[in-house]
């Protein structure tokens, strides 16, 4: 549209570019205000490479430099080699398993030298572009079952490989990309039955197993009673209830208490109960389930949000101040640079600023919705849909775990977070879709 | 092509949405409604920090300190940075076993976690704080450190009751004060310690400190712009004669009862001792605690002041008191005399007996002091209170009984310590009207309590308030109230605290002087050539009185008579008198032989500033007397053993019954020195006692 500007600049969504750099500011202060200690040289310490701040502002310009060349690039580049890069991240996320370097419980880091790469974290692009690209196919038929598991497996692969590493945080962010499934066309019953196991699953946290069950058969009772004469004229009626209860109580039974004492780790487990203030009962030897109640609570998964409130609250309505906070100054709240660095600006700026942050982040994804919708080309839009899914993801799940709404999950919250690889990710994410946006006119397969 | 499903965009959008909606409404929530987040930050990262300064210095009235500040050594630790500690060793330095020191760590960790210090052992013994002193370098890289802290020091090792002693403040004291002080502070708990506490303390000084996650200290809390810096406490200077102070603790080793020295003058006290007495010192540093509840236990309560709150029947030496009442109600003349005969048959009965009998020995008042004429007093106080001036004996009495209350008996007389004697039901002091009419059932008249004029009775006083009755006849007619504090140390008009020791108490104005002077030359003629000559003293004119009080005690449930008090009331010297003494051992007999020597020893040590070598001898021989009663070997013996039983009882572990009851004294037979019929009381003085006595234990026989 702006074809007689230079090169870069045309069609280059400048609101999106604005959002972008307004973010990554805001992070490196947050994250000065979180790590810079009193009476270190502001200047100096910021191009020493030796302060965490100083270390973000770094790949600050990294990344920048990496945007301008994929707005450099043909956005044809990116759509012909989705399924190389697919083929990539796989090959570093099990490149992962020989390689990884242990640090603080997780195996997904691989370290050269002095520079650590988490693949798990770039895979999300490959993810996202993939999935565009499988969903762009010309001749698809989503509606088909065949095409909807495999559109599925593209983005669940990665987060099973993601959860052998032990992040099962950054596994989770992958099944964010059934909202541009559910956007192509993939049928609400799906996303109801996922919403429906997800409500048993949290009332099987919250209600104790045989209230819930007795619940549970009250309710069939009274869906039989309710459909009686449906159920005379046609027995599949009954069948299908008989059905619909035993998997309820088979979930609560059994598949909860399975994953919580087999396939999650004892933290998380905990931290999914403190979050509803309970106890861990599956903390008894060899996962067996003991009732807690004169088991000794343990408060560190407690402690985290309790000092992330703390932190919040007392910002009060206008804050602090820009380091002022004595929360996240004196290192009370625990992993505040990176996955509670929301701390930092809801203690310095109070209720003010997490609103108007909330704000940049809801503009930037409704954009990103609008662009998605102006897109000539199937392959954006998914891509655009992607992004939006993937950025959704990391703000409402890191803002609520350090709000008290989720449980704590090690996720990164997007140009904010200090973490050079979160960053470039986020930064070639935005990019790509920049970059794509500035060829909407175009039909891009 | 995207018109495809187009509609599911907005239920994205509004997806997105309400998820926001919900984390703005939990962020409000947290943020504007919930108030209770920035206490909870202010208590995460804020340290309130008391700074105590340094206690006020007392002095006595020649400038040397008797209580003053001294530095002891807090072992503290580190528990983080403990490592590579040679930990026998240090238990060695410390006298401590491994287990002991294992313990001590898992407190201080409990205490104060493992990147603060906490205190390893408190006060150390200055043996301990050598020893560790001199291995210093061995611990102090590796987290333990000693820490200087301020305790209270008695230089002379006296004054105990006076100076009072520094606690922590407890439950009741937090709440009276009103958050004035808090948990962990710490007050004068007796003695001018406690009653010129706001002085002493001086200002507490705050500073608010930043803390970290781990509780370290990292810096000041707004650049210390909510610090209050402390102010040390003021000094005050009494009147206190250190060395008299000290001569008379010698003295009152071993005696129960009180010493109280008082300059009339001033009304400024000199000295006072209670006895039993203790080391003030040992209410400081390291063994305290020890020492404290051995004291509390002490049957014979050294704790107590017996000066302020002990009281006595003042014996003889309230006649002439109740010469001087008489003196201003004009109802006697200097010139008054009394016929007599041994005894006084004024109310039929023959009593009270005199000790002299006939020779004119009370044919003035002069004389009947002189004598201690007990007939003259008991009649002159019957004169007083059925006056004519008066309707009945109770307006008498009641008018009489002011007089005696303005003299300072019976009353509060408002001295700088906490807990002097305050009239009550139980101990009047002076018994009102409406006591005798409970007692006597309405029907009483002089007869009744006619024991009043020679200080028995119901009447009792206290050490101090014989004292400054004493300076109300050295002063002719006025008082100050007693007083230790002389003045305070850059003294501001706020100091009220000490402005009602400045008014004068001129109480006596009928009495003209030549009626004071026969009062006092009779109180000189006791010590010239009365019951008082132990007092005399070369070149000075002593004034004084002579009292032998008999005493009660409830001993095993009965009430027995015990040995009479030694009571003892002097001032000197008699032209411009500089000291007024009244002392009294308890249990020790005739005033004269006890009191009277110990009142004297403290006037020429007063006055001449030293001692003869006869007195010194004199003072030798007094100390190393002990008088303490014996039946309180046999009272101790009682409450150690229901004390250890209760806590055999409460824990069922026999060795507290051995832990209380002290071994080195066997158990003791019933006390002998008390006298061992039950019904003597009630036959005072009469040579018929032996027979009645016989006629009870025969009927109780048949």
């Amino acid at each position: 549209m702006n074809g007689e500007k230079g090169k870069i600049s045309s069609g280059v969504d400048p609101i999106l570019i604005w959002l972008y750099l307004l973010l990554v500011f805001i992070g490196v202060t947050a994250i000065f205000a979180a790590t810079y200690r009193d009476g270190d040289p502001v200047v100096s310490s910021f191009v020493s490479f030796k302060t965490d701040y100083s270390k973000q502002f770094f790949f600050l310009i990294i990344a920048l430099v990496l945007g301008t060349f994929i707005l450099l690039t043909d956005s044809k580049f990116f759509t012909a080699t989705a399924n190389l890069w697919y083929a990539a991240g796989m090959v570093l996320l099990f490149l992962v398993f020989p390689f990884h370097s242990p640090i603080k419980g997780t195996e997904s880091i691989i370290r050269f030298g002095g520079f650590q790469f988490q693949p798990a974290e770039f895979c999300k692009v490959s993810v996202c572009l993939a999935l565009a690209k499988y969903l762009s196919m010309p001749d698809l038929d989503f509606s088909k079952q065949r095409s909807q598991l495999i559109a599925a497996a593209i983005a669940i692969v990665p987060a099973l490989i993601t959860i052998l590493q032990k992040e099962t945080g950054l596994a989770l962010v992958y099944f964010s990309f059934f909202l541009v499934m559910y956007r192509e066309g993939l049928p609400p019953t799906i996303l109801i039955i996922g919403f429906s196991i997800a409500v048993m699953i949290i009332a099987s946290i919250v209600i104790e197993p045989n209230t819930l069950a007795i619940i549970l058969t009250i309710i069939a009772a009274i869906v039989i009673f309710l459909n009686r004469r449906q159920i005379r004229k046609r027995r599949s009626a009954l069948v299908t209830i008989v059905f619909v209860w035993l998997l309820c109580v088979g979930i609560q039974r059994f598949a909860v208490p399975f994953i919580f004492s087999s396939v999650l780790q004892k933290h998380q487990v905990e931290r999914i109960y403190s979050l509803f203030g309970k106890d861990n009962p599956y903390t008894g030897a060899g996962g067996i389930a003991v009732q807690s109640t004169n088991i000794k609570k343990d408060n560190t998964a407690d402690y985290n949000v309790r000092q992330s409130k703390i932190a919040i609250g007392s910002g009060g309505f206008a804050g602090k101040g820009l380091l002022s906070g004595t929360q996240t100054r004196y290192d009370f709240v625990p992993e505040q640079r990176t996955d509670f660095i929301f701390c930092t600006i809801g203690e310095g700026f109070g209720f003010i600023g997490t609103t108007i942050l909330l704000g940049i982040y809801l503009l930037l994804l409704f954009r990103i919705v609008m662009i998605a919708e102006r897109q000539r080309s199937v392959f954006s839009r998914c891509y655009a849909y992607g992004v939006a899914a993937v950025f959704f993801f990391h703000i409402a799940i890191n803002v609520s775990m350090t709000v008290g709404l989720a449980p704590v999950i090690g996720i990164p919250l997007p140009f904010i977070s200090y973490g050079g690889t979160a960053l470039l990710t986020f930064t070639i994410l935005l990019f790509i879709l920049i970059r794509l946006d500035s060829d909407r006119q175009m039909v891009l397969r | 092509m995207s018109v495809f499903n187009q509609s599911r965009s907005y239920i994205i959008r509004i997806l997105f949405l309400l998820v926001f909606i919900t984390i703005l409404a939990q962020l409000f929530n947290l943020q504007v409604l919930s108030g209770k987040y920035e206490k909870l930050a202010q208590d995460n990262a804020v340290l309130r920090n008391v700074v105590y300064p340094a206690r006020g210095i007392i002095f006595d009235r020649e400038g040397k300190a008797i209580l003053n500040n001294t530095i002891m050594y807090d072992l503290m630790v580190t528990p983080s940075q403990v490592k590579n500690v040679d930990t026998a060793y240090l238990c060695h330095l410390l006298e401590i076993d491994t287990a002991q020191f294992r313990q001590r760590m898992i407190e201080a960790i409990l205490r104060n976690g493992r990147y603060r210090p906490s205190s390893f052992e408190e006060l150390l013994t200055p043996s301990k704080y050598a020893r560790l002193q001199e291995n210093q370098w061995r611990f102090e890289a590796n987290g333990f450190y000693l820490q200087p802290r301020p305790i209270r020091v008695y230089p002379f090792n006296a004054a105990a009751h006076v100076m009072g002693y520094v606690g922590e403040v407890d439950s009741t004291i937090i709440a009276r004060s009103g958050g004035f002080y808090q948990p962990g502070d710490y007050v004068g708990r007796s003695g001018l310690e406690a009653f010129y506490e706001r002085v002493l303390m001086g200002q507490r000084g705050v500073q608010f400190l930043i803390k970290d996650h781990k509780n370290r200290l990292v810096g000041s809390y707004e650049k210390g712009e909510f610090d209050t810096p402390a102010i040390a406490g003021r000094s005050l200077h009494t009147y206190m004669d250190i060395e008299v102070q000290q001569l008379a603790e010698k003295l009152m080793a071993n005696k129960v009862g009180a010493v109280v020295a008082i300059e009339p003058e001033t009304g400024g006290i000199i000295s006072m001792v209670s006895g039993p007495n203790y080391n003030p010192n040992n209410l400081t540093g390291s063994e305290k605690k020890k020492n404290y509840s051995k004291l509390v236990l002490d049957v014979a309560g050294p704790l107590l002041n017996r000066a302020i709150a002990g009281t006595y029947p003042p014996g003889s030496t309230f006649k002439p008191i109740g010469a001087l009442i008489a003196l201003d109600e004009g109802i006697i003349t200097p010139f008054y005399g009394y016929g007599c005969p041994g005894r006084y048959y004024g109310c039929g009965h023959g009593k009270p007996a005199c000790t002299h009998a006939g020779g004119g020995h009370a044919a003035n008042l002069r004389l009947a002091i002189a004598n201690s004429c007990n007939s003259y007093f008991a009649h002159i106080y019957r004169l007083s209170v059925d006056s004519e001036k008066f309707k009945n004996v109770k307006h008498g009495y009641a008018k009489w009984r002011d007089y005696v209350h303005d003299f300072g008996l019976g009353v509060t007389l408002g001295i700088d310590l906490p807990g002097e004697f305050r009239p009550n039901k139980i101990r009047e002091g002076i018994p009102d009207t409406t006591t005798y009419n409970r007692v006597y059932r309405n029907s009483w008249n002089s007869c009744t309590n006619l024991t009043l004029g020679i200080g028995q009775d119901m009447m009792v006083a206290t050490p101090l308030q014989l004292a400054n009755a004493m300076c109300l006849i050295a002063n002719k007619g006025y008082f100050y109230t007693p007083h230790f504090v002389k003045r305070i140390e850059g003294e501001k008009t706020t100091d009220t605290i000490i402005k009602k020791f400045r008014t004068k108490h001129a109480v006596l104005t009928r009495i003209d002087n030549a009626a004071f002077e026969s009062v006092i030359s009779g109180m000189q003629d006791v010590v010239e050539i009365g019951t008082a000559r132990v007092a005399k003293l070369p070149g000075i004119n002593v004034c004084a009185k002579t009292g032998t009080a008999e005493n009660f005690r409830i001993i095993d449930g009965r009430r027995v008579q015990l040995k009479d008090n030694s009571v003892f009331v002097c001032f000197a010297p008699r032209e411009n008198p500089k000291i007024a003494i009244a002392v009294i051992v308890e249990n020790a007999g005739f005033g004269a032989t006890w009191a009277g020597p110990i009142a004297a020893l403290m006037m020429e040590k007063y006055l001449n500033d030293t001692l003869r070598p006869e007195s010194v001898k004199k003072v030798e021989y007094i100390s190393s007397a002990n008088l303490m009663p014996g039946w309180l070997i046999r009272e101790q013996y009682k409450a150690d053993s229901v004390r250890g039983q209760f806590y055999f009882k409460l824990t069922k572990d026999s060795s507290y019954i051995k832990k209380f009851i002290r071994k080195a004294q066997p158990p003791p037979k019933k006390d002998t020195s008390a006298p061992r019929p039950r019904l003597v009381f009630l036959f005072i003085g009469e040579t018929i006692r032996q027979e009645d006595i016989l006629r009870t234990n025969k009927k109780t026989n048949t």
